[in-house]
């Protein structure tokens, strides 16, 4: 691993770039903003304490003596350097952020102010059942909720986010089909739009993952998928409404299919808000799906987590939902985990992660579905699926829209590279999209479609701000098919040009280290 | 309804622009019998903000917080006092509301963030290098196990006793169905870590051992010796940290050998939410990085030579490698890896061995009031902030007896152990800068009377 090298160096102007450079390397609004390592100090603390007592004797050789090596910052240093560094960020608080298959929506201040009740925040989880019996509320209401809306059978609550689900979801399946003495079921069936979260959770759990190829009309083959069922498969993952932002017709038909071979159908519900209220999932066959509470039901994303990825399942996989889960008895709520399982729910496949679960995520999802109601959550799939067709018929003429001539789409809208000039891709447009002050979609996936742009504009914007986009991606899918060299160097006005990735995975620098003449001059 | 945007008329002209009759036009390819004509039936209809806070206030009402009374509870989750600064910067909307950093030009906020946690963290644990952040603690161990699994090509683990019970359980869980080999066993109520035991269970099978520090009895013991025996047989000293600040006080994992060293962050700036959102911490050393889970950032240039960060090493991750990724994960836990990140900002390091320094000098003192309490006997002699405490009966009554005094006591060893009778008597007491005296003697007193 290299030294990697601190501070500012001047900017080396690309050709044709005339713009004087500032002697800070600002711009105006746009703040440079040095590592905490290169500003604080091991001195220098934001926190007040009463001087500390010596350490007891008894810790003898365990005490820490070489330094740690932590810089610290006073408190207004420590707001101005993560403000600066926030503002180097696109959100959604900012703008559209249609990341396709992603479901960038709105997130309810309401939410952040109630996860934040002290009865919420401060709530340790080993706290006795009977001393947090709303917190148990909260996961039994919620819990009603999803399987409500979903047409299931149960819920875990536990998994931490969508992969940690599907994680959820698979164990389930092998447990049922080990409970069953099928464990010579060895093979999982994946599409190829899926994401690449589920053939990692399959391999994870100990299956062989085969493709299932995609119809041209971007759905599953549906006959092909039946035709490779036999007493080898253990399941079949199954996005719907899928990567492509279209609903699989089929899916009670291969469900059924599934089913009579002896498997189970898992469905990846990262796209859940496109139907929330208005297609309940389990009319469909599904036996289990992982809900993502931070996509569908708000919860913010904060910049790549926390999650939270409940799942729900079919009455037949229900006994081998993991522990724990909350009851609701006579005398109030209970928790049933290891010691209490044994009395009626003995085929758990066990514990996923310690103590409940996404608390914090539960409160604002709660509180998001309370807001919004039946009806209202009907409302949202409405209009998520209505902005997003809005983008596909105003940018088809534009852009190819490989699946558009077939009929409307779901809650996302999918574009291909099709017809941009020679040497201009995908990625072009997408970095001349963040010029125009919004965040790009998901690119190059799925992977059935070629240079693939998907778009999910999500229920929570405007038609104001829908035009605006659409104008901007029109004007950009017109430069970039005429060949526009601009977008080559895209974007020119973000905190940063584009990024060497190369670079950094050839020569990882993943911590800071002093440099190399200021280690020097300091021995 | 107040967060959808469209009015009536906009949906009205936004389906004559796409040609749609209808919204039900937009659903056609639902099948007939699946779609649903109204809202599902039995669920109530939407609610103002005042409606539903006040709802979800009741729902808070129903549960004693740990600044209600006297709390003692540890195990695994702390309490301790996090900076107004802390949670205001995490609200801002750039973090708070921004997603996976996938375009690095327009996400440097929380990728130079998640490179400063990197650091931190490493530093922290005494490791070369961390990660971005995964689940939580008890996920990140098993994500270690199955690193050590990788990296040995040896199957068997051998999990010390000290080891949070809930870590174990994963950690079975997991190891149930990818075919590895767990040795475990229940703590015994005693002074000392199991060492002597890890020791001896180490042989040419071994992929690696996994050893909490401190246990979750509050223990601590010197691992050097462990690092040692585990690498003479081939075999990766896991570390697995779950009260982070004791590293301000003690010997870092990664500085007495460890080679993957895991935990929970937490006790520095995350806050107690019932178990969750948390933030895994995972480090390790520079040779093994290529076969880590999880999130990296890394350091590179733009076009215009200037320095900034980009995730990096994906290819070990599943949206390139898919089946054949290190691990599922995709969403960890940034925004908690954030308030960390501030909040060892703040501390310093200063802050952080002045914190750490209180913690164990409040732990000490409460332990010497406690074990005055006719008929408790303290078993834990070395410490950081938590220590267990033998009680004349079970501990389990107990606590749920003081629960109602107001008092949360401690975490009995009877819930985190319901089949072990033999540590039915043991209570975990946790001691942090947010613990005062008076709490303490409110505790030994009211145990004092339901013991009597």
């Amino acid at each position: 691993m290299t030294i990697n090298q601190s501070g500012w160096r001047p900017a080396r102007p690309l050709e044709g770039d005339a713009e004087p450079a500032t002697f800070t390397g600002n711009r105006a609004l746009m703040l440079e903003e040095p590592l905490i390592f290169e500003i604080g100090s091991g001195a220098t603390t934001g926190v007040d304490f009463d001087a500390p007592a010596l350490p007891a004797g008894g810790l003898g050789g365990l005490l820490r003596t070489a330094p740690i090596g932590l810089p610290g910052l006073s408190e207004p240093e420590t707001v101005r350097h993560y403000t600066r560094l926030s503002r180097q960020n696109y959100a959604i608080d900012l703008g559209l952020f249609p990341l396709g298959s992603c479901t960038m929506k709105h997130n309810p201040r309401l939410n952040e102010r109630v996860a934040r009740m002290p009865g919420f925040a401060d709530l340790h989880p080993l706290t006795p059942v009977d001393a947090c019996q709303g917190a148990l509320a909260v996961i039994d209401q919620l819990a009603h909720w999803l399987v409500t809306l979903t047409g299931m059978h149960s819920v875990a609550m536990s998994p931490k986010a969508g992969a940690h689900g599907e994680l959820c979801g698979i164990l389930a399946i092998r447990a049922a089909l080990d409970a069953r003495g099928e464990g010579a079921r060895k093979t999982i069936l994946v599409p190829e739009s899926a994401h690449g979260t589920n053939p990692a959770t399959a391999a994870f759990a100990g299956y062989a993952v085969e493709d299932i190829p995609a119809t041209p009309d971007g759905r599953v083959d549906t006959a092909a998928l039946i035709a490779r069922l036999g007493p080898d498969v253990a399941a079949v993952m199954i996005t719907n409404p899928n990567t492509c932002g279209l609903f699989e017709r089929d899916m009670k038909t291969i469900s059924d299919a599934v089913h009579a071979a002896g498997a189970f159908v898992y469905c990846d519900g990262a796209n859940f808000n496109a139907i929330v209220g208005r297609v309940r999932p389990g009319d469909l066959g599904v036996d289990a799906m992982h809900i993502n509470l931070h996509k569908t039901f708000s919860t913010p994303h904060g910049g790549g987590g926390p999650g939270s990825g409940p799942v729900v399942f079919s009455a037949a996989l229900s006994p081998y939902a993991p522990l724990p889960f909350v009851e609701k008895t006579a005398d109030g709520f209970r928790l049933v985990e290891e010691e209490t399982a044994g009395e009626h729910h003995a085929g758990s496949f066990g514990r996923m992660t310690a103590f409940h679960g996404q608390m914090g995520m539960f409160t604002r999802a709660l509180t998001y579905i309370l807001s919004h109601g039946a009806d209202g959550l009907r409302q949202v799939a409405e209009d998520a699926v209505l902005n997003a067709n809005y983008v596909l018929r105003s940018l088809q003429d534009v852009l190819d829209a490989p699946f558009a001539a077939a009929g409307p789409c779901m809650h996302e809208a999918i574009f291909s590279d099709a017809g941009l000039a020679e040497g201009v891709s995908t990625i072009d447009v997408a970095k001349a999209l963040i010029d125009e002050g919004f965040h790009p979609m998901t690119m190059y996936f799925p992977l059935v479609v070629h240079g693939a742009m998907l778009i999910e504009p999500t229920e929570t914007e405007s038609k104001a701000g829908l035009d605006q986009f659409i104008g901007a991606l029109r004007s950009v899918a017109e430069r970039a098919k005429a060949g526009d060299p601009g977008l080559k160097t895209a974007p020119h006005h973000a905190p940063r040009r584009r990024l060497d990735e190369t670079l950094a995975a050839r020569r990882p620098v993943l911590v800071w280290k002093e440099p190399v003449a200021a280690a020097a001059a300091a021995e | 309804m107040r967060y959808l945007p469209l009015t009536s008329d906009d949906r009205t002209a936004m389906l004559a622009a796409i040609g749609a009759g209808s919204i039900d036009d937009l659903f056609a390819d639902v099948p007939e019998a699946a779609r649903l004509s109204g809202p599902i039936p039995g669920l109530p209809l939407h609610a103002s903000e005042m409606a539903v806070e006040r709802h979800m206030a009741a729902l808070a009402r129903q549960n004693m917080a740990a600044g209600d009374g006297p709390f003692f509870l540890g195990c695994g989750a702390y309490r301790h006092h996090v900076p107004a600064s802390v949670d205001h910067l995490i609200q801002r909307g750039e973090f708070l509301t921004a997603y996976t950093p996938y375009q690095p030009e327009i996400a440097q906020g929380t990728l130079q963030m998640m490179f400063e946690f990197q650091s931190q963290v490493a530093r922290l644990l005494g490791c070369d290098v961390a990660n971005a952040s995964m689940y939580d603690g008890s996920t990140a161990c098993w994500e270690a196990i199955a690193m050590a699994r990788r990296v040995t090509r040896r199957g068997k683990a051998i999990l010390s006793s000290g080891l949070h019970p809930h870590y174990v359980s994963v950690a079975k869980t997991m190891a149930r169905f990818t075919g590895d080999v767990l040795e475990t066993a229940a703590p015994a109520l005693g002074p000392d870590p199991d060492f002597a035991a890890l020791l001896d269970a180490i042989d040419d099978d071994t992929s690696c051992v996994v050893v909490q520090y401190p246990d979750i009895l509050g223990r601590v013991g010197d691992l050097s010796e462990l690092a040692a025996a585990a690498h003479a047989k081939k075999a990766l000293l896991v570390a697995v940290v779950t009260e982070p600040v004791a590293l301000g006080l003690l010997k870092a994992p990664g500085e007495m050998g460890a080679d993957i060293v895991v935990g929970e962050g937490q006790s520095l700036g995350v806050g107690l939410q019932f178990g969750g959102p948390y933030a895994g911490l995972f480090a390790c050393s520079e040779k093994l990085v290529r076969q880590m889970p999880g999130r990296l950032c890394g350091e590179t240039v733009d076009a215009e030579g200037r320095r900034g960060f980009v995730l990096t090493l994906s290819t070990r991750e599943q949206h390139i490698r898919r089946e054949k990724a290190t691990s599922n994960i995709c969403t960890s836990s940034v925004l908690c890896a954030l308030a960390m990140s501030i909040h060892m900002t703040l501390l310093g390091e200063k802050g952080l061995r002045d914190l750490a320094a209180i913690n164990h000098a409040a732990a000490v003192d409460a332990a010497a009031r406690l074990a005055k309490v006719p008929g408790i006997e303290l078993v834990t002699d070395r410490f950081f902030n938590e220590f267990t405490i033998r009680l004349p009966q079970e501990a389990r009554p107990v606590v749920r007896a003081l629960a109602g005094r107001g008092i949360l006591a401690g975490v009995s060893l009877g819930r985190l152990y319901p089949d072990e009778p033999g540590l039915a008597n043991g209570l975990v007491v946790a001691v942090t800068e947010t613990t005062p005296a008076a709490d303490v003697d409110a505790l030994a007193e009211a145990l004092q009377e339901v013991l009597a």
